[in-house]
C-alpha cells in the first residue's frame, strides 16, 4: 500500500491499461523502452531510433526540413479552418476575408496562414542552402536532392495560387502578372514563339481562347473561373502532390543512408 | 550628412552599379581560384565570415533599415506588409551563409591540419532520437508557432480594395518571391524570362548532384575542397534571384523604372527607352541599309551570335581550356554543364549588352514572337 502512495502520477498513468495501449512501451524510461517509443509510434518512426550526435545539432541541420514540415502542417490546419468561412466566388470572396478579421472572434486565422506561407518558402530556400553548403546531395542522395528541388518549386506554387484568393488588387493584379508569362510559353501560349505555326490553313489551334494560360485561369482574364481553379489548386491539388513528393522525399532519406554526414 | 548617404545609396542601387559591385564581389567573397583567394586575403574580404563581421554585418544592415524606415520615400516601401518577408529575408540569408561560411572555414583548417572535419563523431557513439531530438524539434516546433502567432497579433495580412480589372495599379507586381522573374521581364521576352529560365532553373539545379563530380565535403560544411561549386551556386543564388527580388521589391516602381530606396517614386519620371535590336545594328546603322524583307537574311547575325554563344563557345573551350575538363567529366556531363552554365551566364550578359550597347535583342523575329 505505502508503496503504492509514493509512485508519481506519471508513473501510475504510465502503468495503465489505457496508455499502454496507445503508447505500447510505457513512459519511456530505459535506453530499451526509449527506442521502443520511436520505433512503436507511426509519426516518430520516421526517424531511426539512434542517431550520429551531429545530427541533432542545430549547427549542422539548422532544423530547417523539419520546419519546411512543420510549416506545412500548419498550414493545412489554418487553411482548412479558413476553408469553414471562405467562398471562393467573385460575389463572396473579399467581404468573407473582410470578415475573417471583423466578425470571427480572434481572427488572426488569415494571418497565421499568411505568414506561415511566407516563412515556408523562405524556410524551403534556406534548406536548401544547408543541403547545398553540406554537399548533402552528393552520391547516393542525388535523387532526393531532385525530388527537393521539386517540393521547393511546388511550395512557391502553392503561395502564388494562395495569393489570390482574398480577391483584391493585390490578388488579381499578381496573378495577372504572373499568368501572363504563361502566354508566351513555346508554342502553347498564344504569343509564345511557335504558336502560329501549329494551324491549318488560316486556322489557329492556338489561341488565346484555348492556349495554356487559358487553361491555367480558365478564360481571358483572370476572373470567377481563375478564383474557383485557384481554389481547387491551393487546397487540393498541389497539396495532394506534394503529399506524395514528401512521403518520397522522407523515405529516401532514410533509405539513402539517413542524414547526411563526415565518413 | 544624412541626405549624402541617402544620395549615394540612392546612386548606388542603380542596377548597373549594384549589379556591377555585387558581379565582382561574389567571386572574391567565394574565391573559386588561388587569384581571387589572393585578393580576398589582401582586402581582408573573409573577415565578413568571423564573429566580428557577423555582428558588423548585422548592425550595417539594421542601421540601413532604421534610416529606410525614417525616411519617409523608403519608409512606404518598408513598411508594405507583403515586404516584410523581405526584410527577413535579408537577414536570414546573411546570417545563414556566414553560418555555413563560417563553419567551412574552421572545417577548412582542421581538414588542413590532418583532423577530421568538426561534424565527425565516433560512428558508434550515437544518441537516442527520443529525447535527444523529439525535445529540439519540440521547442523548434514552439518557437516558430510563438513567432507566427506574436507576427499575426502585430502584422496584419494586407488586404487593398476589391479586385478591379477595369484599374492597374502602376505597378503592378508579382509576389515577392517571382520578382526575380519579373525582373529578367526587363532583359528577355517573356517566353525566356517567364518560362525557358524557370525552367532550367529548376532542371539546372536538379541536375547539380549528376554534373558535380568533387566527391569531397559531402557531409560537413567545407569551402576550399569545393569552391568552384559553392561560387557558382552563390552567384546563381545571391545575385541573380535574391539580389534580382531586392531589386524588383524596394528598387522599382511605377513603370517598372528604377527609382533608389530613399527617391520619391514620381510616375511621371522619364525615363530614356531607345534599345536598338542587333539586326538594326548591322543593316540600319553600319550598312545604312533597311532592313531586308526577308527574315532569316535580317535576322542572321542573331542566329548566328545566339548559335554561336550555345553551340560553337562550348565546343571551343572543350578544344582547349576546358580540354581537361571534358575529360575528366565525360561527353555528356560537360555538355550539360555547358548547357545550364551558359544559359545562367546569358543573364548578366544580356543585361550589360543592354546596359553598355541599348542592345534590345539579338534575334528579333516580333512577327513570331521569337525575340532573344
Amino acid at each position: 500500500m505505502a508503496d503504492k502512495k509514493n509512485k508519481s502520477i506519471l508513473k501510475t498513468m504510465g502503468e495503465s491499461q489505457i496508455w499502454k495501449s496507445i503508447i505500447r512501451s510505457g513512459v519511456p524510461r530505459t535506453r530499451r523502452q526509449r527506442m521502443h517509443a520511436v520505433l512503436g509510434s507511426v509519426f516518430l518512426h520516421l526517424h531511426p531510433a539512434r542517431l550520429p550526435k551531429h545530427a541533432v545539432k542545430l549547427g549542422y541541420t539548422w532544423c530547417m526540413g523539419g520546419l519546411s514540415f512543420f510549416l506545412f502542417v500548419n498550414l493545412t490546419i489554418t487553411g482548412i479552418l479558413l476553408m469553414f468561412y471562405y467562398r471562393p466566388t467573385v460575389e463572396y470572396a473579399y467581404t468573407d476575408i473582410i470578415d475573417l478579421t471583423e466578425q470571427v472572434p480572434l481572427g488572426i486565422m488569415r494571418e497565421l496562414h499568411r505568414w506561415a506561407a511566407h516563412s515556408m518558402v523562405l524556410v524551403v530556400w534556406l534548406h536548401m542552402l544547408r543541403v547545398f553548403m553540406t554537399g548533402s546531395y552528393k552520391p547516393p542522395r542525388e535523387f532526393n536532392w531532385g525530388v527537393g528541388v521539386l517540393l521547393m518549386t511546388m511550395t512557391m506554387f502553392l503561395s502564388f495560387t494562395g495569393y489570390l484568393l482574398p480577391w483584391d488588387q493585390l490578388a488579381i493584379w499578381a496573378v495577372t502578372v504572373g499568368s501572363n508569362m504563361a502566354r508566351a510559353h513555346p508554342f502553347i501560349g498564344h504569343e509564345g514563339p511557335g504558336a502560329s505555326l501549329l494551324a491549318i490553313g488560316d486556322i489557329n489551334l492556338v489561341h488565346i481562347g484555348s492556349d495554356v494560360r487559358f487553361a491555367l485561369i480558365g478564360g481571358r482574364f483572370v476572373g470567377e473561373a481563375t478564383l474557383l481553379r485557384f481554389y481547387v489548386i491551393h487546397c487540393i491539388a498541389v497539396p495532394f502532390i506534394m503529399m506524395i513528393f514528401m512521403a518520397v522525399h522522407f523515405w529516401r532519406i532514410r533509405k539513402d543512408g539517413g542524414i547526411s554526414g563526415p565518413l | 550628412m544624412l541626405e549624402t548617404f541617402k544620395h549615394t545609396v540612392d546612386y548606388l542601387s542603380t542596377p548597373t552599379i549594384s549589379f556591377s559591385i555585387l558581379t565582382v564581389v561574389t567571386p572574391i567573397l567565394f574565391p573559386p581560384t588561388d587569384w581571387f583567394d589572393k585578393i580576398n586575403r589582401k582586402f581582408g574580404f573573409y573577415l565578413l565570415w568571423t564573429k566580428t563581421g557577423l555582428v558588423a554585418a548585422m548592425a550595417a544592415i539594421t542601421l540601413f533599415f532604421i534610416i529606410g524606415y525614417m525616411d519617409k520615400n523608403f519608409n512606404v516601401i518598408l513598411t508594405k506588409a507583403d515586404n516584410f518577408p523581405i526584410v527577413l529575408m535579408v537577414y536570414s540569408i546573411y546570417y545563414f551563409t556566414w553560418l555555413a561560411m563560417h563553419k567551412a572555414y574552421v572545417n577548412d583548417e582542421r581538414l588542413e591540419k590532418g583532423l577530421k572535419p568538426s561534424e565527425y563523431n565516433d560512428p558508434d557513439d550515437k544518441v537516442l532520437v527520443w529525447p535527444d531530438l523529439v525535445y529540439i524539434e519540440f521547442i523548434a516546433l514552439i518557437l516558430f508557432t510563438v513567432f507566427l502567432v506574436v507576427r499575426s497579433i502585430l502584422v496584419a495580412a494586407p488586404l487593398e480594395e476589391p479586385a478591379n480589372p477595369a484599374s492597374t495599379p502602376n505597378p503592378s507586381k508579382a509576389p515577392w518571391y517571382f520578382l526575380g522573374l519579373q525582373e529578367m521581364l526587363v532583359y528577355y521576352d517573356p517566353w525566356i524570362a517567364g518560362i525557358v529560365l524557370p525552367i532550367f532553373c529548376v532542371v539546372g539545379l536538379m541536375a547539380i548532384p549528376y554534373m558535380d563530380i568533387n566527391k569531397k565535403g559531402d557531409g560537413y560544411y567545407s569551402f576550399k575542397e569545393r569552391r568552384v561549386g559553392i561560387f557558382i551556386f552563390m552567384y546563381g543564388w545571391i545575385v541573380l534571384w535574391l539580389f534580382l527580388i531586392v531589386l524588383g521589391t524596394f528598387f522599382r516602381g511605377p513603370n517598372w523604372n528604377f527609382y533608389g530606396p530613399f527617391e520619391y517614386w514620381d510616375a511621371h519620371k522619364i525615363v530614356a527607352l531607345n534599345s536598338v535590336s542587333l539586326s538594326e545594328y548591322f543593316w540600319v546603322k553600319l550598312l545604312g541599309k533597311g532592313l531586308p524583307d526577308n527574315i532569316l537574311l535580317r535576322e542572321f547575325l542573331g542566329f548566328l551570335t545566339v548559335g554561336g554563344y550555345l553551340f560553337v563557345l562550348p565546343f571551343v573551350l572543350a578544344k582547349t581550356v576546358l580540354k581537361d575538363m571534358l575529360e575528366a567529366y565525360g561527353l555528356t556531363r560537360f555538355v550539360a554543364l555547358m548547357i545550364f552554365g551558359l544559359v545562367m551566364f546569358s543573364l548578366p550578359l544580356k543585361m550589360y549588352l543592354r546596359w553598355v550597347a541599348n542592345l534590345s535583342y539579338f534575334i528579333s523575329i516580333p512577327e513570331y514572337f521569337f525575340n532573344i
